[in-house]
């Protein structure tokens, strides 16, 4: 299948008081059509940071894109004017998000029905009418009981699970290329969680999308993704398919990351394996590699080098690491 | 108790949906003291279109053998110096006071809210340079201000109502300026951005509405405020110039005379504290009543 969004090199840094951060620094991936994509790391490993870059939503200043390339359609996004009208057309209409909290995503002083129509409105031109009839199927579409009277409900009225159904109305209703799932299912409970990835890999299969999930989750992701991205301080750090990050997974990173996951085939009473350490705070990166001292595998190579790119390992898994790991 | 005793159908009761409006008017008139400010506010309004009809005499006919009288029945509060009717000045003085707080409130307002958002909106280079310029119409008193374009401008109504208007701007940008810095930090601007919206269309949509609430609040406070000044500018001789009936004009006529004809100060002075009471009380109800996190609540 043919390449969607095509990321490279991509840099975004904060100035703040305390110093530079480098949030993003020099991340690369891509997307193929009706794919869907993982993107796991801890908090504040830029992942966010790095779906609003290519969305040109980061706040300036004190957030800057330094550098990168973002291809879609054939062009750089990060081309385009970040306020400007052709920057607006790919916002919403080719490249949707959903965010977080699903309780603060929504404005409460307008209706849910206004929020979709909203949408239609400034991407599709439709009237009013029509807009509503559309805005009523997507509601139903996304399992939202009695939508012809839910729709003149405000937000409030909602719980956290629809609101985000909501959120994957809205995100859908202008038939986008590319979904981003700003760790969708966080803020809701287990089998809320649940229902709403089957709900939004069942969308993403009708409208023909491609899906971006960024999670700090691999459990949640295992299911859905056919690719998945590991980042760390910033970097991705461990890439392949969903089969070759949980079979063999070359990153000290990404097996501390599964060791943390309950394993049902597991004996009883076996304790999970915690990641040792703190992530590292990302002004003032030392050039080593960033998991060097949470890594239980360092070697003395680890301590000179610089920090290693990625280094194909077969196939389409990469990792960036020195050490040579084979763990099953 | 066995399980069959439980009815579940009793939970799934919903509550019948009310409409926006019914909504709006169950709370707005679930508190006594606001629909006295709205009786109050109502009254004004009729008294001032209709001043010709319901007031026993003319505002400048004078009762020249009856001057300073007492409240009788010929003259309900008495009159003044000049023999002039109270009564029926206070009713006439309803007319410049209504026009001065609703005007100079709408032009200090649409002004002043303006300049907020956009500051709060963009942040910046834009902010600073606004919102110093508030400031800085801030630093000198509103009276003072006030007075001092009425002095450039000459008195009038007209010119009152500019002066107010102008100097009444600050407390807008500034509420306005904190409620959008502070509410588009929320997620759902960073979504209405992320759907694509334009500048204008996230202000105006998304930003504004949500900032409104302590506005109008502050709105229907400042009407209040309004005509407090108005009377203020017209007790200091610089408001609208006699003999025109202004109320603040007539407390400054009457308290030469406060130990004998009391009533003379106290009747207009009565009309302006109930005009910003009622003001005031309409603006609490508004803002339960426009708040739509309270709907569904009381």
């Amino acid at each position: 299948m043919s390449v969607l969004l095509k990321v490279e090199n991509l840099k975004t840094q904060f100035k703040t008081d305390a110093g530079l951060v480098k949030a993003v620094d020099g991340v690369s991936y891509h997307v193929d059509e009706q794919e869907i994509v993982g993107l796991v790391g801890e908090s504040g490993c830029g992942k966010s940071v790095s779906q609003l870059s290519v969305m040109q939503l980061v706040p300036t200043p004190p957030g800057e894109i330094t550098d990168g390339e973002v291809i879609f359609e054939g062009q750089d996004l990060l081309k385009f004017e970040a306020k400007g009208s052709k920057m607006r057309s790919v916002r919403g209409a080719k490249i949707a998000m959903i965010f977080q909290e699903p309780m603060t995503s929504l404005n409460p002083v307008l209706t849910i029905g206004r929020q979709i129509t909203e949408m239609l409105e400034l991407h599709l031109s439709m009237d009013t009418e029509a807009a509503r009839g559309r805005a009523i199927e997507l509601l139903r579409l996304v399992g939202i009981p009695s939508a012809e009277s839910r729709i003149d409900d405000y937000p409030h009225q909602f719980s956290g699970g629809m609101r985000q159904r909501v959120m994957i109305a809205i995100a859908l209703s202008c038939h986008p290329r590319i979904l981003i799932a700003d760790e969708p299912t966080t803020a809701l409970d287990v089998t809320t969680q649940a229902q709403l990835m089957e709900l939004m890999k069942d969308m993403v299969d009708h409208f023909r999308a491609s899906l971006v999930i960024v999670t700090h989750n691999l459990g949640v992701i295992a299911r859905y993704a056919q690719r998945i991205y590991i980042m760390y301080a910033g970097r991705i750090v461990e890439a392949g398919t969903t089969k070759d990050i949980f079979a063999h997974p070359h990153h000290p990173y990404t097996i501390g990351l599964i060791k943390c996951i309950p394993r049902l085939d597991e004996e009883k009473g076996k304790k999970l394996v915690p990641i040792v350490g703190l992530p590292p705070n990302l002004i003032n990166m030392p050039s080593t590699c960033a998991f060097l001292p949470r890594c239980p595998y360092r070697t003395e190579k680890c301590e000179r080098e610089p920090w290693p790119g990625l280094n194909l390992i077969d196939g389409q898994h990469y990792a960036a690491c020195y050490a040579d790991i084979r763990e099953e | 108790m066995s399980e069959k005793d439980v009815k579940g159908a009793e939970f799934l009761e919903i509550a019948p949906r009310v409409s926006w409006f019914k909504r709006f008017r169950r709370v707005f008139f679930s508190r006594g003291v606001v629909v006295f400010g709205l009786v109050v506010i109502v009254a004004l309004v009729v008294a001032a279109i209709f001043a010709p009809v319901i007031a026993p005499y003319g505002p400048y006919e004078q009762h020249l053998d009856n001057i300073l009288a007492q409240p009788d029945l010929q003259h309900l509060l008495g009159t003044d110096s000049l023999g002039r009717d109270t009564l029926s000045r206070v009713i006439f003085g309803t007319r410049p006071s209504l026009l001065v707080g609703l005007v100079a409130i709408t032009i200090a307002a649409g002004i002043g809210m303006s300049l907020g958002l956009i500051a709060g909106y963009f942040g910046g280079t834009i902010y600073a340079i606004i919102m110093r310029l508030v400031d800085t119409l801030m630093s000198i008193p509103m009276i003072l201000l006030a007075l001092t374009l009425a002095i450039v401008l000459g008195g009038g109504l007209r010119n009152i109502i500019i002066a107010l208007g102008v100097s009444m701007i600050p407390p807008y940008a500034r509420v306005m300026c904190g409620q959008a810095l502070s509410i588009k930090e929320n997620d759902y601007i960073i979504a209405a951005h992320a759907i694509g919206g334009s500048n204008r269309h996230v202000m105006l949509r998304h930003l504004a509405p949500n900032c409104f609430p302590p506005l109008i609040v502050l709105m229907t406070m400042q009407i209040g405020g309004a005509i407090l000044a108005e009377s203020s500018l017209s007790f200091l001789g610089i408001g609208i110039s006699p003999p025109a009936a202004a109320w603040g004009a007539m407390v400054n006529d009457g308290y030469r005379y406060l130990l004998t004809n009391p009533v003379l100060s106290f009747a207009p002075g009565v009309a302006i504290m109930l005009v910003v009471f009622a003001f005031n009380m309409v603006g609490d109800g508004l803002r339960d009543a426009l708040d739509p996190r309270l709907r569904g609540v009381i």
